[in-house]
């Protein structure tokens, strides 16, 4: 009935630092690409406006690969577009470490098992000077340890407990776990008096 | 023990606490359009599933309908499939669609609340960041992404993790040519555009009793800017009256029992918040953005900052702001030249937006070299201002008068900037790229204000053209 169940618990990867806080949605994947009945080939699209003016990290051959994506605080505020996290997993990003994200945009990338850690901002900065100095550091993103390393460089990661355990369990494609109790849903539909008719 | 709107509705719809620590709630309302949706439905179709509840859920078409020439099929085929697609799920699903050329079609959140659908007490989804607007009534309203939408359309559930609730008072009377968008960016300013994560807002204070529907709707919808998720109004005789007589409005003795209990669910005196804030209303003045992101606005008597006013961690982000509208921090917002004026969006498109604009362009001229639009809500809302005939003053002013959507506040429709334009806009985000052009600037204001503009060809302060006079001093 549900999706196979696919645990997530480590990646690893080389990393893109993408510097900037409150990197919204729209950024990610501007709007005019939205008109499509599906996801595909929103890869090709991932920060097109951005990277009209050259040497945006995306186009940077250094980190042609990377699965470990590093960005600053409120990363995907706005639009609730779920095509952000699809344009980004799709590209080939497979986790992202930030100083802090969007709550739609966290929800989103874990329905998509794409995990976003946070780590404190001076980690953060070690992470991405490590990373832009030396492109081929193999990067993890451990989530039974929290812990991001880069390198010898070792920082400690924080996800709320309900979404690691979504992901580790491989639980984080919940529609199943939704329709589970179908009876229980029903029940509370009748107590609520505006769905009975007041 | 007293609580809050959020938890009340909360408890009502909560099903069970899942595996993952995260509540099953019951989602009342499900609100859906032709953008989020039809990944959704491939994935019930991929998996054998059937909508659940397709009596609690509703569709319209407002994103990338064009606001001028709206015959099928579109001339973007793109737009046209997306449009196909939406009619063929809500057919096959036999979800209710209010298509071109419905009497009721228009933007999800303006017609959500003018048809009776959103209620206090609910909860509410949708596909779409700005359904924050829907908790104007007292109901709990998220915006989701497409596989919650999946997940709302085969259960009529979401897994959500719990929210504290901020309180956010805004004492007295706002002064004449002062609105609900310039409190909301007010809010955004102050708390920051990050300020909001993990909250629900509960606006109150004696400002916002006062408001009408349609100005606590321009509030919840910004919530999402600060990011809080939902934003809510407790619900009041305002609330009951908007609602009496509405189509899917409780008729007869079912609307006093509906008002018992929806009076039942606002927040109890006594109630504990997680924080609370107090913003003086009577200081507020018309509120104008000089960035990126809708947290960087000052009042439209206001100088825009350089990056040595700000703290250092904003520096950067200032910095990054002013090189892309290609403002000298420092210089008054006042007397920036705009090319554009838009009034329309989920945000401000209501028949009291245009009415106050209407006022203010009356008998004037847009000036010379300024492409000025007004793109009603909904097509409710069209045909009641061409009752009033607001039509023809916008018209006789000249600005564009068009049909109901979302048009150029996200410009995935043929409603866009051009390369470097600036655009005076009553819409919500200021992003980079948002008005379809990767280089155009957006600057957010109230719909008074965007009328000022366009008749000024520059940021102006709206009381210095006129004292709106639906605002009482």
């Amino acid at each position: 009935m549900s999706a196979a169940v696919s645990r997530i618990e480590r990646i690893e990867g080389r990393a893109l630092p993408l510097r900037g806080h409150d990197i919204d949605t729209d950024r990610i994947i501007p709007a005019r690409y939205l008109r499509s009945v599906s996801f595909e080939g929103l890869e090709q699209h991932v920060f097109a406006d951005d990277r009209t003016g050259g040497g945006h990290p995306f186009d940077n051959p250094a980190y042609a690969g990377a699965a470990v994506l590093l960005v600053n605080r409120n990363f995907g505020c706005g639009s609730s577009r779920e095509h952000a996290p699809q344009a980004l997993q799709r590209w080939g990003i497979r986790a992202v470490v930030g100083e802090g994200y969007s709550e739609i945009f966290f929800s989103n990338s874990l329905t998509l098992g794409l995990p976003c850690v946070t780590v404190d901002a001076a980690d953060l900065e070690q992470l991405m000077s490590r990373v832009e100095q030396a492109p081929e550091t193999a990067v993890s993103v451990d989530l039974q340890a929290m812990q991001v390393t880069a390198g010898d460089l070792r920082v400690a990661a924080r996800i709320p407990d309900g979404a690691r355990d979504a992901l580790m369990t491989g639980l984080w494609d919940g529609t199943g776990l939704l329709l589970e109790n179908f009876d229980e849903v029903r029940a509370v539909a009748a107590r609520l008096p505006y769905v009975s008719g007041f | 023990m007293p609580r809050t709107l959020l938890q009340k509705v909360w408890d009502a719809h909560a099903v069970r606490r899942l595996p993952t620590g995260q509540t099953q709630l019951f989602v009342g309302l499900h609100l859906v359009h032709e953008v989020t949706s039809p990944q959704a439905f491939d994935m019930l179709r991929a998996r054998g599933w059937r909508v659940a509840f397709p009596h609690r859920t509703f569709a319209t078409v407002d994103h990338i309908v064009p606001t001028a020439d709206r015959r099928r099929p579109f001339l973007d085929v793109l737009a046209e499939e997306m449009m196909a697609a939406l009619e063929r799920n809500c057919r096959e699903h036999g979800i209710p669609l209010y298509n071109l050329g419905s009497e009721d079609q228009g933007i999800v959140h303006v017609i959500g609340p003018e048809l009776g659908l959103t209620q206090p007490g609910m909860t509410i989804a949708c596909g779409d960041s700005h359904t924050s607007t829907h908790g104007a009534f007292g109901s709990v309203a998220f915006g989701i992404g497409t596989s919650q939408v999946r997940d709302v359309l085969a259960s009529q559930c979401l897994a959500m993790d719990p929210l504290k609730v901020r309180r956010i008072t805004v004492t007295g009377r706002l002064a004449p040519g002062v609105y609900a968008k310039d409190v909301i960016l007010t809010i955004i300013q102050r708390l920051g555009v990050k300020g909001g994560a993990g909250f629900a807002y509960e606006y109150g204070g004696e400002a916002v009793e006062r408001m009408s529907m349609d100005e606590r709707m321009t509030i919840c919808n910004m919530s999402i800017e600060g990011a809080a998720r939902v934003g809510y109004v407790n619900p009041d005789r305002t609330t009951f009256d908007y609602l009496r007589g509405r189509p899917f409005a409780p008729q007869g003795d079912a609307f006093d029992a509906a008002e018992a209990w929806w009076s039942s669910m606002a927040s109890d005196a006594g109630a504990s918040y997680d924080d609370e804030v107090v913003i003086e209303g009577a200081a507020l003045e018309p509120t104008v953005t000089w960035g990126i992101n809708p947290g960087q606005s000052i009042g439209v008597g206001g100088r825009i900052p350089s990056p040595g006013d700000v703290a250092p961690a904003d520096r950067a982000g200032v910095a990054e702001a002013l090189a892309f509208m290609d403002f000298a921090g420092g210089r008054p917002i006042a007397g920036i030249p705009i090319d554009v004026a838009f009034i329309g969006s989920c945000t401000n498109s209501r028949l009291s937006d245009l009415r106050e604009a209407a006022r203010i362009v009356q008998g004037q001229k847009v000036a010379s070299g300024v492409r000025a639009l007004v793109v009603p809500g909904s097509e409710r809302v069209r045909r009641a201002a061409e009752r009033e005939g607001l039509h023809e003053i916008f018209e006789a002013a000249g600005f564009e008068w068009r049909g109901a959507g979302c048009s150029m506040c996200l410009a995935m429709n043929p409603d866009r900037l051009e390369g470097r334009e600036i655009c005076a806009s009553s819409s919500n985000r200021n992003f980079k790229g948002r008005q379809g052009s990767p280089t155009g600037r957006t600057l957010l204001m109230s719909p008074a204000m965007v009328a000022a503009a366009a008749l000024a060809g520059e940021v102006v302060d709206v009381r210095r053209i006129a004292v709106p006079a639906g605002v009482t001093a």
